[in-house]
């Protein structure tokens, strides 16, 4: 019988779990990362040249990491495609575009992947045609805007960490970590480690209100335990550097001539309306931000799975998966941060059931049933976290008219408003064609979310979409491909592993 | 001096430094092997490189090749997110600009 062929995409710590179990099932892999070294945003890995000899000092759990990180890309039925993206997901389901309920039998989509050329040159286009597709592609930072938020040294949480984790890079000397949620800790943990001077961590949040997230109820938490755990060891980390934690602050400013020099904080209520008379200034030369994430859905949405709405009250919206991690797409699976933001553990359960069910592995294996118990604690976990850091709805009352909300169009608040009024352009396209925003380079990564919501507060004109539509995801193009990668003819789809090759050799001379 | 690197004596992962020198329009900037050229320009003190279309300057703020304001030309290739890019030994970078008139306005041809 020929063996199924898996195709991991996102080599994060679901990614791997996936891959993992999918091997451990019998199936061939092909695990695809656009980074060099797996691990993903979690566990990002210094590069090979720093010869690092204890990568372990800025790595959380990073000796069981590394066991998997081994037993995965070592497995001879393992393809890795380091440095590779997944640029389009072509739909094999008749009707394509919007099928109401395709073929249970239908194939998972063709994946179209950039992969680097073994030797240097340009990059090679590959099409790959799996039996089972899973989808690991996980999240990025969520900011919302501020005045002075587009300054030079105003940056992402997950920037400022993936430059300490990753390359031992410090973004500042004195700097301040706001937004919310846990994540702010451990970014705040590895600047200190690093050598910066963290002069305070600011979460929107109140106390009780997190606390209670975090600790409340703790025969719930199960297999999470471990996560709660490690954030108060990361409080008291916090605690022995002086660093001060605050609740129910939040940065409203961020002001400096061509760079940040001083950073605006004030209190704010439970909804994050701004309490008039609290501002304080900070010198600084460095604001890492980040207010949650968004998880990267637009291959979710290319592979035409349905989406659900996040948690009540926030305005994030996640893959839709049933008890197998199985998407509404046929052969697609979803697992990690796209189901539902919950930290590494849950990410890593989802992955390892996601890829042992994708390969064909028994469905009621004893220890399945053990991942689908940790499974729902980590789901429960993503709901208690969405509980403890909601978004409150008023922060639009630190903007400015003319604070920027589009990054790369430098669309700012106002025009954003006044497009969200026009009976004219009622439509999110028409008001993006109009306003620019959404439209730059970074295709609304950045602002989507921001934009859907200030329309959906702003708006006078049509009802917004339902939570669940994929409006701000919908990307043809999943990452950027030049027209001279699109025109040359693809490349077999794994050249060192001829039998897993299911088209013709790449022509000569291309 | 504000963003740099660690010092490989003071750190605590115990690496070995490999000197490499890129070019960023025409003047040496010296890093390591492994870093990506965002991670190169920083450690040079550099905190912006970019300018957006009201002349606003840029650098990096995702730092994990999603917002795409770190872009610059690499050897000629233009728009290359510099948070992304591995810096090799010799690498000519030269920065861009969306402000119109710029040399390396990007919107140019864009522009009807």
């Amino acid at each position: 019988m020929r063996r199924r062929s898996v195709v991991v995409v996102g080599a994060g710590p679901a990614g791997l779990a996936a891959a993992d179990t999918a091997l451990a099932a019998g199936a061939d892999v092909t695990l695809v990362d656009s980074a060099e070294r797996p691990g993903g945003q979690y566990h990002r890995m210094l590069p090979d040249a720093y010869g690092a000899r204890a990568p372990e000092a800025v790595q959380h759990g990073y000796r069981s990491f590394e066991r998997r990180v081994r037993r995965v890309l070592d497995h001879p039925r393992c393809s890795w495609w380091a440095g590779a993206e997944v640029w389009a997901l072509e739909r094999r389901d008749p009707g394509g575009a919007a099928p109401a309920a395709p073929a249970p039998s239908c194939p998972p989509p063709k994946v179209h992947v950039l992969a680097p050329a073994p030797g240097g040159g340009p990059r090679r286009r590959h099409v790959l045609e799996p039996d089972a597709l899973v989808l690991a592609t996980g999240a990025h930072d969520r900011v919302l805007p501020f005045p002075g938020w587009d300054l030079p040294g105003v940056c992402t949480a997950g920037a400022a960490q993936a430059l300490a984790k990753g390359e031992r890079v410090v973004v500042g000397d004195r700097v301040v970590v706001a937004g919310t949620g846990p994540f702010l800790l451990p970014v705040a943990v590895s600047l200190l480690e690093a050598g910066s001077t963290v002069v305070e961590v600011v979460e929107a949040g109140a106390r009780a209100r997190v606390a209670r997230g975090w600790l409340g109820r703790p025969w719930e938490l199960g297999a999470q335990a471990g996560k709660a755990g490690e954030l108060l060891a990361l409080t008291g980390v916090l605690a022995r550097h002086r660093v001060p934690y605050r609740f129910g602050r939040a940065v409203v400013a961020a002001r400096g001539d061509g760079r940040v020099e001083e950073v605006v904080t004030a209190a704010v209520r439970a909804d994050w309306s701004v309490v008039p008379g609290t501002e304080r200034a900070a010198a600084v030369d460095v604001v890492c931000v980040g207010h949650g994430f968004t998880p990267r859905l637009e291959l979710p949405v290319a592979a035409g799975c349905a989406l659900r709405p996040g948690p009540r009250g926030t305005s994030e919206v996640y893959v839709d998966v049933d008890d197998d991690q199985a998407t509404s797409s046929p052969g697609v699976y979803a697992c990690g941060e796209i189901t539902g933001v919950a930290g590494a553990p849950a990410a890593r359960t989802e992955g390892a059931l996601a890829g042992w069910l994708a390969a064909g592995g028994a469905p009621r294996a004893g220890a399945v049933r053990a991942l689908r118990r940790r499974r729902d604690q980590g789901r429960a976990f993503a709901r208690r976290l969405a509980h403890a850091h909601p978004v409150g709805a008023a922060w639009p009352g630190w903007l400015r008219p003319d604070t920027v909300v589009c990054r790369c169009e430098e669309t700012d608040y106002a025009t954003v408003c006044a497009a969200a009024q026009d009976p004219t352009a009622t439509e999110a396209r028409a008001a993006k064609l109009a306003t620019r925003a959404g439209l730059g380079p970074c295709q609304g990564r950045v602002c989507g979310p921001t934009i859907a919501e200030l329309r959906h507060r702003h708006g006078t004109g049509q009802p917004p979409a339902g939570p669940t539509d994929p409006g701000s995801h919908h990307r043809p193009l999943a990452q950027p491909i030049r027209l001279g990668e699109l025109a040359r003819p693809p490349a077999p789809p794994a050249p060192d592993r001829p039998d897993l090759a299911h088209l013709p050799p790449e022509e000569s001379g291309s | 001096m504000s963003p740099r690197l660690v010092p490989a004596r003071d750190d605590s992962v115990r690496r070995t430094d490999h000197p490499l020198t890129v070019t960023v329009d025409g003047e040496p900037v010296p890093g390591i092997a492994g870093q990506t050229l965002a991670g190169v320009l920083l450690a040079a003190g550099r905190t912006a490189w970019r300018t957006a279309g009201s002349g606003a300057p840029r650098g990096v703020f995702c730092g994990i090749g999603v917002c795409f304001d770190c872009l610059v030309t690499v050897n000629g290739e233009r728009d290359v997110r510099a948070c992304t890019r591995r810096a090799h030994d010799g690498d000519a970078v030269t920065t861009q600009s969306r402000r119109s008139g710029d040399p390396g306005d990007a919107r140019a041809g864009e522009r009807p």
